[in-house]
């Protein structure tokens, strides 16, 4: 009983950073549709900020953070300005142009940190929360959920509240009818990307303390993104949240009972299911040729 | 200029080429010959797969498939290397045809994600199951065949045996793109609605493109496992199916021979940054990008392009060559 809530608290936290990152690559999806491969690398440059600013030069924690996100949002900028938008009409241009990206940061990476073991940050929030005796959460982690709901909301609140949401979401449902209507479909790609690649870098600073740093860290986080993105519905946000949590809360239990590998293999074929039997995902739209 | 004399005399050129070219290399760049001429195989049975339009994550995975499939069979009952290679790809093409049941219900990006969770799962599975597909370490001691004194543990007699098996693959593979079969496959791609309004089960052609595709890619898989000897999981990660995704689409997808030259230059120009060493995938990635956007046509556009330069009448019509 007591492993179950411990896992339960375990996983929503995960599903927290879970949420942050794949709802970036909903949004890059949903307004450019492009793939972006290089989402992962995005993540393992906002952890390495913080590994290099904060950990090396003793940099304090929350400064270090924005300027993880803002480091990460540029490296978005550029990719929109310099290769999805030349390529915005040809599918797969962008997404070989965003693996392109991925072997130049995850090269860069190495060049800063270098080849060895994987990088460990301190957590600059010492301390755990001690609940009902048996349940422990580190502080750290507390921290993380905190500003991933904070984020989240944020994020909900500018997408259905504010002009600028609506026109989002407006190119996301139909981009030629959107420029009809005087949307600028590049200002809106530039905020789309910005927002998903800030999210990216926020993820990264924030598991920056928990995980281990390496070039190659992103493979993981783009897996797991393409399995919440699937599962939730490609194109629905608020989808993607919600299959965060779940698959976070399933992800923990299966890798407590059976294994971490078993638990993604799991997760795999969970995402072929649900691409069988809800190809529209559990919050998608089903949408007619 | 593409008079039939003419062919025969370059292909003749070609073949007499590719026979002489290991006996001016040195030991280490005959190896990669090897590899290379295998990956020749890759690319074009995964040109099969994309003919439908439908590009597919899982095309290194199932090269795996056909390795691990002789290793295995090679392991166990001693069979040598004329049973193994026919096995390979027979077992590569029916799990392909499993997964046909579950991938084929989506399309495009969908099938995308699919087939790339897909083939992750499989990989997931070489590694969680250490019997029989001995973990990450993988599986080691396949040896190449022994026919007579032939000793095709030397790299030039396996170049011929390889050059041998990926000369007949590639030919088949061209005569199947050319003939009926290759031609719905075509229409399947460009003009799905007409092709099944005409009678034409695009489910059914789709399913086959990929089955054939994963069969020969299975046969260059234990091409592969002969001559290495060992095989791991991680041979055939992301990492080499991003390989296979950027040799076509560098060289050009719109005829047979552009993935051909997009992994034989691409190799060459690996081979000629080898002493960058860790900053060399950055390279890669910046070349990539830069080809993308500036030679979307691939490297074969420019074949075109010179072929257009020495002929009489000025050009005319559409320059791309989608059949």
């Amino acid at each position: 009983m007591e492993l179950v809530i411990q896992s339960i608290i375990n996983g929503l936290i995960q599903g927290g950073f879970f949420a942050l990152f794949a709802v970036g690559l909903v949004m890059i999806f949903g307004v450019m549709g492009v793939v972006n491969f290089a989402h992962g690398e995005l993540v393992m440059v906002g952890a390495y900020t913080i590994w290099l600013v904060h950990a090396q030069y003793g940099f304090p924690y929350l400064p270090t953070l924005l300027l993880a996100i803002v480091v990460v949002m540029g490296i978005g900028l550029l990719m929109e300005r310099f290769l999805f938008r030349p390529t915005r009409n040809d599918p797969l241009g962008g997404l070989i142009c965003s693996i392109g990206v991925l072997f130049i940061l995850q090269v860069l990476a190495t060049l800063i940190g270098g080849d060895g073991p994987s990088k460990q940050v301190p957590p600059p929030l010492d301390g755990t929360l001690v609940l009902l005796e048996f349940i422990r959460i580190p502080y750290q982690r507390l921290f993380g959920l905190g500003v991933s709901v904070l984020a989240l909301l944020t994020l909900w609140y500018f997408l259905t509240r504010t002009r600028l949401g609506w026109a989002l979401r407006a190119v996301a449902l139909d981009r030629e009818a959107a420029a009809l209507q005087g949307i600028n479909i590049n200002v809106i790609s530039f905020i789309a990307i910005g927002v998903g690649a800030a999210l990216a870098g926020l993820a990264g600073g924030l598991m920056a303390p928990l995980t281990n740093i390496n070039p190659h860290m992103g493979h993981n986080v783009i897996i797991t993104a393409f399995i919440v993105t699937i599962v939730g519905g490609v194109g629905s946000i608020s989808g993607a949240v919600y299959a965060a949590i779940i698959y976070a809360l399933f992800h923990t239990f299966v890798t407590v009972y059976l294994g971490g590998t078993v638990a993604t293999i799991c997760g795999l074929v969970l995402m072929v299911l649900v691409l069988i039997v809800r190809p529209s995902g559990i919050m998608g739209v089903r949408v007619s040729e | 200029m593409n008079s039939k004399p003419a062919r025969i005399v370059l292909s003749l050129l070609l073949l007499v080429g590719l026979l002489l070219l290991p006996h001016f290399l040195q030991f280490h760049h005959q190896d990669l010959l090897i590899f290379l001429t295998i990956n020749v195989l890759v690319v074009a049975s995964y040109r099969i797969v994309t003919l439908t339009g439908e590009w597919s994550l899982i095309h290194a995975v199932m090269m795996g498939v056909g390795g691990y499939t002789a290793a295995l069979v090679f392991k166990q009952f001693e069979l040598g290397m004329w049973f193994t290679l026919p096995l390979a790809g027979i077992v590569a093409a029916a799990i392909a045809a499993l997964l046909c049941f579950p991938l084929f219900r989506m399309t495009q990006f969908y099938f995308l994600i699919g087939s790339f969770a897909a083939g992750e799962a499989i990989r997931l599975c070489w590694i969680r199951f250490v019997q029989p597909f001995g973990g990450t370490g993988g599986l080691s001691g396949v040896e190449p065949p022994l026919i007579g004194d032939i000793d095709f543990l030397e790299a030039v007699p396996y170049y011929y045996l390889t050059l041998a098996v990926v000369g007949l693959c590639l030919f088949i593979l061209y005569r199947i793109e050319n003939s009926r079969i290759g031609l719905i496959l075509h229409s399947v791609h460009w003009k799905a609605p007409l092709a099944e309004s005409v009678g034409v089960d695009t489910w059914r052609y789709r399913a086959l493109a990929f089955i054939i595709g994963s069969f020969f890619v299975g046969v260059a898989g234990g091409l592969k496992v002969h001559y290495l000897g060992t095989i791991t999981p991680n041979q055939f990660g992301v990492g080499f199916m991003v390989f296979i995704l950027i040799w076509v689409i560098v060289g050009g997808y719109n005829r047979f021979y552009g993935p051909i030259i997009g992994v034989v230059v691409l190799t060459l120009f690996d081979e000629s940054i080898r002493s960058l060493e860790e900053i060399r995938p950055a390279i890669y990635g910046a070349v990539l990008i830069i080809s993308i956007l500036f030679l979307p046509q691939g490297l074969e556009s420019i074949v075109g392009r010179v072929k257009r330069l020495f002929a009489r009448k000025p050009a005319g019509g559409t320059p791309s060559g989608d059949r």
